[in-house]
C-alpha cells in the first residue's frame, strides 16, 4: 500500500474549506445562541417560580438524555411541519439551515448546566449585597451575579464549545456538507478514503488540541485567587 | 397541519416479513451489545491509562497523556471511520484483508467506541487517584507494599468509589454515543429509527418511541450503578453512605 496520493486533498481544498467554514459558522451561532438560551434556562431553574423550574429541568434533562444524531434528524424533519403549522404553507428549510437551530437548542441544555453551577458558585453574600444597594432581582443578576458566574465558568464554556465543534460532524446524518461531510463526499467520488479521512482527523486534532491548550492557559490566567 | 397519527403502524409488516416493532427490538439489542461491549473495553483500558498517568514514570505519563489528547480531540464519527476505512489499509496485507472481510463490524465498532470512551474514563480514574491524600501511598510503601500493590490494595479501591458518579454519567453517555455507529453499518436503534422513517414517514410516533427507549436504557444504567454506588460508598466521607451493612 504505497500508493497514497494526497493530491486528492490539495485538488479539493476549496470544497473542504467551504465545509470547515460551515462547521465554524454552526459552532459560533450555536455557541452564542446556546449560551444565551442556556443562561435563561439556568436562571429559570434557580428561580423560585415552580413552573419555570420544572420547565427548565425538564428541558435540560430531556436534551441530555437523547442522542444528538437523533435530535438532528428529528428536528430536520419536524421543524418544517411546525413551521407549516404556523404559517400555513410548506416551509422546506434544508439540512444546512436546520442544523443551526438544532445545535442552538441542544447545546443550550449543556451550557445551562454550566451556567447553573457558575451561578451557584457565586457567594450568597453577593446577592444580599445587591439587595442592600437597592438593586432589583434583575439588576442583581445582571450586574452582580452573572458577570462573576460567567467569568468563573468561561473555561468550561469554551471546553463545551470545543465539544460542540466536534459534534457538528454529526450533521452527516442529514447529509449537510460540514468539514467531515465534505471529505466524505469527495471520498464517495474519488474513492480515496485513507487520504481524506486521515486529513480530516489530523485537522480536527490540530484545531481542537490547540484550542484546548489555549483554554487551559486562559484558565490559569483568569483564576481568581481567593 | 394534517399529520396522520397512526400508532398501529408498529404492528404492520415491513418488506422483510418482520413487523416494525421487531425492527426496533432488534435495533435495541444491537445498541445494548455495542454499548456494553464498548463500556467493558473503556473501563479496562481507561483504568490502565488512568493509573499510568499517576505513576512516577515520565514515559508512562506521557503515553497516557498523549492517548487522552488524541482521542478527545477527534470527533467520534471520524474516529469510527478511521477504524473502519483507514487503519485496515496500514495493517499487513493479510491482516488488513481479514479485518475488512472476516472481522464482524460489531467488533470494530465496539473497539472504536470503546477506545473513544476510554480517554474519558482515564480522566476520571486519574482524578480519582489524585484526589486521595498522598499519605495513602506513603502508608502503603511504608508497609512494604510495592508501587503496584499500593494501587491494588490501597489507592484503586478508594479511587473507584470516589469517581463512581462520574463513571455513571459516562456509562449513560455510551448509549447515546453508540447511535453514531449506525454510520459504519451497525444496525442499531438509531439506524432502525432512520430506516423506519424512510419507509413509513410516521416521524412523530417513532421519535417518541425511540426517545423513550434511549431514556429507558440510560435510566436502567443509572439505577444499576446507583445500586453499586450505594453498596460501595465509603463510610465517613461527605458523599459516603452509612456503610454497606
Amino acid at each position: 500500500m504505497n500508493d497514497f496520493d494526497f493530491g486528492v486533498v490539495t485538488a479539493n481544498w476549496q470544497f473542504l474549506a467551504e465545509g470547515l467554514r460551515y462547521t465554524l459558522q454552526v459552532t459560533v451561532v450555536a455557541m452564542i445562541g446556546g449560551i444565551i438560551l442556556g443562561t435563561l434556562l439556568a436562571l429559570m431553574r434557580l428561580s423560585s417560580i415552580k413552573p419555570l423550574q420544572l420547565f427548565a429541568s425538564a428541558y435540560v434533562n430531556f436534551f441530555r438524555s437523547v442522542p444528538l444524531v437523533q435530535v438532528i434528524l428529528a428536528f430536520y424533519l419536524i421543524l418544517p411541519m411546525v413551521l407549516q403549522l404556523f404559517t400555513g404553507q410548506p416551509m422546506p428549510i434544508g439540512a444546512a439551515n436546520s442544523a443551526y437551530f438544532t445545535f442552538t437548542v441542544f447545546e443550550a441544555a449543556y451550557y445551562s448546566e454550566i451556567m447553573r453551577s457558575g451561578i451557584q458558585s457565586v457567594a450568597r453574600g453577593q446577592i444580599a449585597a445587591g439587595s442592600a444597594l437597592g438593586f432589583t432581582y434583575g439588576q442583581t443578576m445582571r450586574l452582580v451575579v452573572l458577570p462573576q458566574a460567567f467569568r468563573n465558568m468561561l473555561p468550561v464554556l469554551l471546553t463545551q464549545t470545543i465539544v460542540l465543534f466536534q459534534d457538528v460532524s454529526l450533521v452527516y446524518a442529514i447529509g449537510a456538507t460540514d468539514f467531515f461531510g465534505a471529505a466524505d463526499k469527495i471520498t464517495q467520488r474519488d474513492l480515496r478514503p485513507v487520504e481524506m479521512y486521515t486529513t480530516v482527523a489530523v485537522v480536527y486534532f490540530i484545531i481542537c488540541f490547540t484550542l484546548s491548550r489555549l483554554v487551559k492557559r486562559l484558565q490559569a490566567r483568569i483564576a481568581i485567587i481567593r | 397541519m394534517n399529520y396522520h397519527w397512526d400508532w398501529l403502524f408498529f404492528f404492520q409488516e415491513a418488506d422483510d416479513g418482520l413487523k416494525y416493532y421487531e425492527w426496533i427490538i432488534s435495533g435495541m439489542g444491537w445498541t445494548v451489545a455495542v454499548s456494553l461491549g464498548a463500556l467493558a473495553v473503556a473501563l479496562l483500558l481507561g483504568s490502565v491509562l488512568g493509573v499510568m498517568r499517576t505513576t512516577p514514570s515520565r514515559l508512562l505519563v506521557a503515553i497516557g497523556d498523549t492517548y487522552v489528547d488524541v482521542f478527545r480531540n477527534v470527533p467520534l464519527i471520524v474516529q469510527l471511520f478511521m477504524w473502519f476505512f483507514v487503519i485496515p489499509e496500514f495493517l499487513p496485507e493479510k491482516l488488513g484483508l481479514w479485518v475488512k472481510q472476516e472481522l464482524p463490524y460489531l467488533v470494530t465498532a465496539i473497539i472504536g467506541l470503546g477506545l473513544y470512551t476510554a480517554a474519558r474514563i482515564a480522566e476520571q480514574v486519574k482524578s480519582g487517584i489524585n484526589a486521595l491524600a498522598r499519605g495513602q501511598r506513603f502508608a502503603g510503601l511504608a508497609l512494604g507494599f510495592t508501587e503496584w500493590q499500593t494501587y491494588r490494595y490501597v489507592r484503586l479501591p478508594m479511587a473507584y468509589r470516589i469517581v463512581l458518579p462520574a463513571i455513571t454519567s459516562e456509562a449513560m453517555n455510551i448509549f447515546k454515543n453508540s447511535a453514531v455507529t449506525y454510520a459504519v453499518g451497525i444496525l442499531e436503534l438509531y439506524f432502525q429509527y432512520k430506516q423506519i422513517i424512510e419507509k413509513t414517514s410516521q416521524v412523530l410516533e417513532i421519535t417518541i418511541v425511540v426517545t423513550a427507549i434511549y431514556f429507558g436504557l440510560a435510566f436502567a444504567m443509572n439505577r444499576v450503578l446507583a445500586f453499586i454506588e450505594k453498596r460501595s460508598a465509603v463510610p465517613g466521607l461527605i458523599t459516603g453512605g452509612k456503610g454497606g451493612h
